[in-house]
């Protein structure tokens, strides 16, 4: 007598915790065999396109912190960017500096968040309450920069909103000298640990034509031995200036791409010293008055400023009619944002680009073949954010 | 890197009958094309060992309602070989139907569905043309700019039927958009001082 096999569907998420947020994925399972994953997403759509292109410019800032919500200031990075050189603005040194201080911060936010919630989505729970205690003292510091510690809307057309608080660079500088231990202490407990690799070599494996092909970047590319860094390839604000190394992995499978974010860290820790050590003191923000906002103490003796001071936050600044795209490194890939100006003080259109949508898309051809156990171990290691993905 | 001027003519050399325009800004190349030869075009920038754009980064519309033809239709992509990036452009009538290219990029599945549920532009050949972002059982398509910010519906859970309900929107206030433009441009001898 035949056997008779049928197919089962099964319903993963959108409340559960392994998928990283709302992703409702629809599983077709052949016993533990997953045969087709057709990923629903858009359950935390809140269109951002559309508001953003009816707010003013400053009003839009705040929108990119809330795409992927665990290294904000990084996608305000690219918008900023995008403005600067439809503007031809010229950045201050020390704005610049800390800005890529920022952003190589929010790269360790987001990788500590990755790995270590990766190795929890595979049964490791100490590395989480390790690393979440590193986020806590990051976003202190970014707490004490622009007064909120997740979102924060510090980087403006410009520059930066506020000069450093007096010491912070300081226990920036404590912070990177600790915690290259901290790495340590979670890589002795996750690179050789034989459940961790049992979970995650062989696993989710992209060759190298593959990764291009489905629009991979960051470290989803890396990982498969593409040496690909925007930061190194099309360097923006002060990168250049910067010595950094970019990891790239061997065999594109989940284990190499926790490898490359451990690295990453590494080396965002060196760039973050190599900021500190060289500080530049100056302005923080371009003096066109047209642009960025007097400093408060003119507001009381100056006509001008008054002026300036009303306009910018009434109106706005105006974007002269052009259309760009500007891409910024961000920890989950290559963020971009595609701006059309239209000489007014609103966005006429503002597509962000988020590395995650492009990831989440390989999903049915990462998984096909995979045991349903391993959907977890892929899902965590494309670092997906749905703030991002949903926009 | 290659030198973009010299990409810009071997482009045009080797596609002239099909780019309606070309042009450098901002260090890319801006491409202009008609929307038959988009296929054609594509796989040409794929494949062509001088070009090797291998990498599709995202694709888009823009809607201007004001035009004949409504919809601009922009493909991005990058060449990781060269370092370069080219944002192609047709324009795109409404309730045209444009060829996709899932085909030769797997990644354009997802984005075609995007903008065919954002601006409700269809793809010819496309294997899973649905909505994606929006909510399931949405009507119309929300970047339209005739689409108006508040949407149409909302939902709310009622203690009535002990379910989630769809209501239109009331709005206790009506959005206002306050007009702050004006000829304003300051005086240009300001903007002299302050770049001295």
């Amino acid at each position: 007598m035949a056997k008779e096999t049928k197919t089962l569907n099964l319903n993963f998420g959108p409340q559960h915790p392994a998928a990283h947020g709302v992703l409702r994925l629809i599983l077709q399972l052949d016993g533990e065999i997953v045969e087709k994953a057709d990923p629903h997403i858009g359950l935390l759509h809140r269109g951002t396109e559309k508001l953003i292109e009816n707010k003013t410019y400053t009003q839009a800032v705040p929108y990119f912190d809330r795409l992927d919500y665990v290294a904000p200031m990084n996608q305000e990075h690219a918008f900023a960017l995008a403005i600067e050189k439809i503007l031809k603005i010229e950045v201050p040194i020390r704005a610049q500096y800390i800005r890529v201080m920022f952003c190589e911060i929010g790269r360790i936010l987001s990788h500590i968040l990755n790995v270590t919630t990766q190795a929890m989505d595979v049964g490791a729970l100490t590395p989480t309450l390790w690393g979440f205690e590193e986020r806590e003292i990051l976003m202190g510091f970014y707490e004490k920069v622009s007064g909120s510690r997740l979102h924060a809307n510090y980087f403006r057309a410009g520059g930066v909103h506020q000069d450093l608080p007096k010491g912070l660079d300081k226990e920036i500088g404590k912070f990177c000298e600790r915690f290259p231990k901290i790495i340590n202490d979670l890589e002795l407990l996750l690179t050789d640990n034989r459940i961790f690799k049992q979970r995650n070599v062989d696993i989710g494996v992209v060759s190298k034509q593959d990764a291009l092909d489905y629009s991979f970047s960051g470290v989803m590319l890396r990982g498969s031995g593409v040496p690909w860094d925007l930061r190194k390839s099309q360097p923006y604000d002060c990168y250049e200036q910067f010595e950094f190394k970019i990891p790239v992995g061997k065999n594109g499978d989940c284990y190499d791409r926790y490898l490359c974010r451990i690295e990453e860290m590494k080396e965002s820790v060196n760039i973050i010293s190599q900021c500190l050590a060289n500080l530049p003191v100056g302005p923080i923000k371009t003096d066109d008055g047209k642009i960025s906002p007097p400093p408060k103490k003119e507001l009381k003796q100056s006509m001008e400023a008054l002026i300036h001071h009303f306009k910018l936050y009434t109106e706005g600044y105006r974007v002269d009619k052009d259309e760009i795209y500007t891409a910024v490194e961000a920890p989950k890939g290559e963020f971009g944002v595609y701006l059309i100006s239209d000489g007014s003080s609103k966005p006429y259109k503002c597509k962000i680009r988020a590395p995650g949508f492009s990831h989440l898309q390989a999903m049915d051809y990462l998984i096909k073949g995979h045991m349903l156990a391993d959907v977890p171990a892929v899902l965590g290691s494309m670092d997906i954010v749905f703030g991002e993905v949903d926009r | 890197m290659q030198n973009i001027q010299d990409l810009e003519k071997i482009l045009n050399s080797e596609l002239n009958t099909k780019i309606k325009s070309s042009l450098i800004k901002h260090n890319q190349i801006y491409l202009k094309i008609d929307e038959t030869d988009l296929t054609e075009v594509i796989l040409f920038l794929k494949t062509n060992s001088k070009t090797k754009f291998r990498q599709l980064i995202d694709i888009t519309a823009v809607d201007f309602p004001e035009n004949e033809v409504r919809f601009k239709l922009v493909y991005l992509l990058l060449s990781h070989e060269f370092n370069q990036r080219i944002i192609l452009e047709m324009d795109v009538k409404e309730k045209e139907i444009v060829g996709s290219i899932t085909s030769i990029f797997p990644a354009a599945n997802w984005m075609e569905r995007e903008v065919f549920d954002m601006y409700g532009i269809d793809f010819k050949d496309h294997p899973d043309l649905r909505r994606i972002l929006t909510d399931y059982g949405f009507e119309g398509h929300p970047l339209r700019k005739d689409f108006p910010l508040t949407g149409h519906n909302e939902v709310r859970y009622s203690h009535e039927t002990k379910k989630v309900i769809y209501e239109p929107v009331k709005l206790e206030q009506n959005y206002r958009n306050f007009d702050y433009e004006s000829p304003w441009e300051g005086t240009k001898y300001i903007k002299d001082q302050t770049k001295e």
